[in-house]
């Protein structure tokens, strides 16, 4: 059973019954209990076309691929049950290139386990430490290594290269400089500014005050955004100025940030939220409270936009609004503080 | 000429007589490679299903290679704008940057795109989730110990690389839930003190969303993170290779050998047939279960965002760390600190993971364990350390139910508010309840082993005594069993070295060793001897010779009421 015998003279490596290691009982191994196909050939002939079967289809499923993948067109539906409506052509080719290879899978492991011999064999461990002579060798190498270059004695070689490598990386850190602007005030500037108008998100349609009714939700743009949009190239600004309007009774106003801000129970909030910046959506007419859909921070617009639950730490900044002369709402100015997340040159 | 041919005749080998052999021979001549060869082709690996995790981790991640490289194909990194004009009605004439509609275009205009796609990711998700089970199982079994510690802490990069990677992958298509995750990230490096808002900007190019991130993340996910892994991988391999891997006790299983199956055939035969039926069963599901639609989120804007939104599993739980921290900020000399977000995105993963990678080093230092072992412990033989890992474990679980926190409000109809405050006091009671009751566990589990050794297993057999009494008939355990049980190694915990020495002169280093001292004690201070062998023959003894008496007395009976 054990090809090797071990050093100690015994096939497991033990003395006494106890491993020479540990000290652990060592017990004989199992007796080994014969397969069926070990004893009867037909049941081994039996093995043998299971085996060549499994082979067999996997080929068969090769062609079934290769006949759905030009055959069924890439734009047909079907209806697969339980899981429902499906590309015919996905489900066709993955099925059938998934069973191509499970089959060659099950197909190896049933021959390996009913057909090969299946008796455990025993292997010494080699030592994983070398002896001491050639841990010494290896010391008197490095000695004489280090004697040989000088290392120890040449301070001066030594100082000077300790110096250069410590900075050579210096260059390489400089480099990455290119990758970005400096911040500059970029995170504490919008594009809002006085008298730009508020525009409807996606249609950008000026918004008349007396359009919004009570308990209303409005998301909201400035009207440059589209055209800054298109050159700078990018979604940076719409990031920063998205808002949220909404309206509520004058009267339940409990606070605002400041004085006059709303427009007649308007009320204008950035859309970042202060958390990390998720776009919030949900708003509670009933409560006022505005909910991050990312970690749950809750606001309560009715009072100043402070936060009442969640991760957020500072409220959600207010714009202040009014109307021109055509009732259309537009900003009083831009922002007081920075919307969005927190950061390090915030204060 | 003549010389040459002399040459020859005299150093070629003679022609070997299989084809293998000849291959092996053209190598040979060039490569001396046969010693290797046939140590290779007769390495004998143990047999034991969780010695599978690292194969299906490692063939998944063979899956991602071959899956990924196909989507490279027709993927476009670039974030620049374009109207959809492709074959998904819903969203033509949209405006969308190139990766997402360069997604779309395979999911939809390239047959076999979605399969691979769906292949791709399903891989990642059993990727992760492949590589922490392995993960546990090595911990559980202890299998980190000498000499295998370096290959703990290559598993940990690795474990850390995986889920960066997968993060990097799920955040390329550009789709509404990716970009809401990418500003999550963006805000949490901004929270990073002194250097936050500088490694955004350079990060992004600029301001988020920026033109330039997708690309570079691109080849973060395709070429630098893979190529690490990959040679991780690779090293990883070699050293369970080399050092052979670890074997659970049983009967003929020692310190010093392996008990297995040769590499060839059988090894090959299985673990090959293995990366198939992993690979096959992979597509199977990527083929019926759909993954990641990202054709029903849309394309990403800053402006919009769905609820109930979720991550992929792997990123719950530091979405539930974020989720759980209260909303802790300080201001001071005009600069700011979120507390709320460095505490569970940077402070905690950081904490964790060092632990993580430093564990075995923890473990011998307070065991003062200094021995190989090739054998695997039985977790329940080990208390503390299951224990600890049952408490991180709950630790981790609760991040990850927090990260649903939303979900489980909306499906138990409770407030946000709730949920979060029981799941902030949980995440504080429960690791240390766990632990202490998987230590009593364990403790049960060996007196229970204990005494299937003392007394055996009760086999069901009922003797009726003359006396009235009953006796239940006590077989006793195979060998097999016996191995397995008495393969538990009782150790004593650290010694303290005394405060002064032999010459009354205080020890510098006795404060050091007391602290040591006490953390072995408490390492070892809970276990249930296994009995000795004077313990076991007494008891065998005594049972032979109880059944004896029984079954005299029983026969007895019978032979009377005849
Ligand atoms: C890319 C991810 C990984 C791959 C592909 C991988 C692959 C493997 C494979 C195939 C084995 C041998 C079979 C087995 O014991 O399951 C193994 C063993 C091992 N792995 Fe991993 N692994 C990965 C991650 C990890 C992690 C995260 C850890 C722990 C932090 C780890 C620690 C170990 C150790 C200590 C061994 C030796 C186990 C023994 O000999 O009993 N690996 N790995
Ligand atoms: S981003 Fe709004 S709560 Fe986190």
């Amino acid at each position: 059973m054990n090809e090797l015998e071990h050093h100690s003279g015994d096939p497991y490596g033990a003395k006494d019954g106890k491993d020479l290691v540990s000290g652990i009982t060592v017990f004989p191994m199992e007796e080994h209990v014969m397969r069926r196909a070990d004893i009867d050939p037909k049941a081994a002939t039996r093995a043998e076309r299971q085996v060549a079967t499994m082979f067999t289809l996997a080929i068969l499923s090769v062609f079934a691929f290769v006949v759905s993948y030009v055959k069924i067109p890439n734009t047909k539906m079907i209806d697969v049950p339980i899981l429902g409506a499906a590309n015919a052509n996905h489900v066709a080719i993955g099925l059938f290139f998934g069973l191509a290879i499970l089959l060659i899978g099950v197909g190896a492991i049933h021959w390996a386990k009913k057909l090969m011999p299946d008796v455990e064999v025993i292997q010494e461990r080699h030592a994983l430490t070398s002896n001491d002579t050639e841990r010494e060798a290896v010391a008197s190498s490095f000695q004489r290594g280090k004697a040989e270059s000088g290392f120890a004695e040449r301070k001066l070689i030594r100082r000077t290269l300790l110096g250069a490598m410590a900075l050579f990386p210096i260059p390489l850190i400089v480099m990455l400089r290119d990758l970005g602007p400096m911040p500059g005030t970029r995170l504490r500037e919008t594009i809002w500014d006085k008298g730009i108008h508020l525009v409807t998100d996606v249609t950008y349609n000026k918004i008349k005050a007396s359009d919004i009714p009570i308990g209303g939700l409005v998301n909201a743009v400035p009207e440059n955004l589209l055209k800054i949009e298109e050159e700078d190239g990018n979604l940076n600004e719409r990031g920063k100025a998205s808002i949220i309007l909404v309206r509520m009774d004058p009267a339940e106003i409990v606070s605002q940030q400041g004085e006059a801000w709303d427009y007649q129970g308007i009320l204008a909030f950035s859309k970042i939220c202060t958390h990390v910046g998720c776009p919030i959506s949900l708003y509670q007419q009933r409560t006022h409270h505005l909910l991050c859909p990312c970690h749950q921070s809750t606001f309560d617009l009715s009072n100043s936009g402070n936060v009442v639950f969640g991760p957020a730490a500072r409220r959600m900044p207010q714009l202040a609004i009014t109307v021109d002369s055509e009732g259309y709402l537009i900003a009083q100015s831009g922002f007081k503080e920075p919307i969005g997340p927190s950061f390090w040159e915030r204060g | 000429m003549s010389n040459l041919e002399t040459s020859i005749a005299t150093t070629g080998h003679e022609a070997p007589a299989t084809k293998g052999g000849s291959v092996a021979g053209y190598i040979d001549d060039r490569l001396a490679s046969s010693n290797f060869t046939k140590r290779l082709l007769d390495k004998v690996f143990p047999d034991h299903w969780s010695f599978m995790l690292g194969e299906i981790a490692l063939y998944s991640f063979i899956i991602l290679l071959l899956s990924g490289t196909y989507l490279t194909l027709w993927f476009n990194p670039s974030m620049t704008e374009v109207i959809y004009n492709g074959s998904y009605t819903p969203l033509k004439g949209i405006k969308m940057s190139e990766a997402y509609s360069s997604t779309l275009h395979i999911s939809f205009d390239v047959r076999g795109g979605l399969l691979m796609r769906q292949i791709h990711h399903w891989a990642a998700l059993f990727f992760v989730a492949a590589v922490s089970v392995h993960l546990l199982r090595v911990f559980f079994t202890g299998a980190f110990r000498k000499p295998r510690e370096i290959n703990w802490v290559i598993g940990t990069l690795l474990l850390v690389l995986a889920i960066l990677e997968g993060f990097a992958g799920y955040s390329l298509p550009d789709d509404l839930l990716s970009g809401t995750g990418l500003r999550i990230a963006e805000g949490i490096v901004q929270a990073i003190p002194l250097l936050g808002t500088y490694v955004a900007m350079f990060l992004f190019g600029g301001e988020f969303p920026g033109t330039d991130f997708i690309p570079r993340l691109y080849s973060i996910h395709i070429l630098l993170i893979p190529g690490i892994l990959l040679g991780l991988v690779t090293v990883h391999l070699i050293m369970v290779f080399y050092q052979k891997h670890t074997q659970f006790p049983g009967p003929g299983r020692t310190e010093s050998n392996v008990v297995g199956f040769r590499l060839f055939p059988i090894y090959m035969a299985k673990a090959g047939g293995f990366f198939f039926v992993v690979f096959g069963i992979t597509t199977l599901i990527a083929a019926l279960v759909t993954i990641n639609p990202v054709w029903l989120y849309g394309p990403y804007t800053p402006s919009q965002v769905t609820a109930g939104s979720q991550p992929d599993w792997y990123i719950g739980w530091l979405d539930g760390a974020v989720r759980l921290t209260p909303n802790w900020e300080t201001n001071i000399l005009g600069h700011t600190i979120s507390w709320n977000l460095l505490i569970p995105a940077l402070v905690i993963p950081g904490i964790m993971f060092t632990a993580l990678g430093l564990y075995p080093w923890i473990e011998a230092w307070a065991t003062g364990d200094k021995r190989e072992h090739h054998l695997l412990d039985r977790p329940r033989n080990v208390p503390t350390r299951t224990g600890l890992g049952v408490m991180s474990l709950v630790f981790y679980m609760i991040l990850v139910i927090s990260g649903g926190n939303d979900i489980i409000a909306v499906a138990f109809n409770l407030s946000i508010n709730q949920i979060t405050w029981t799941l902030r006091i949980l995440l504080f009671v429960l690791p240390p309840l766990s632990f202490v009751l998987t230590k009593r566990a364990c403790l049960g589990l060996q007196r229970r082993d204990n005494d299937k050794l003392l007394h055996g297993y009760e086999t069901g057999q009922i003797l009726r005594l003359p006396s009235g009494e009953f006796l239940e008939i006590h077989e006793p355990i195979t060998d097999a069993e016996k191995a397995v049980i008495l393969a538990k190694q009782d150790f004593a915990p650290l010694a303290l070295e005394s405060g002064e020495d032999a010459n009354g002169v205080r020890n510098p280093k006795a404060a050091k060793s007391a602290a040591r001292a006490r953390l072995s004690a408490w390492f070892y201070s809970d276990t249930i001897p296994v009995p000795t062998d004077e313990e076991l023959q007494h008891a065998a003894e005594h049972a032979a010779h109880e059944l004896h008496e029984a079954q005299a007395q029983a026969k007895q009976i019978e032979g009377s009421s005849h």
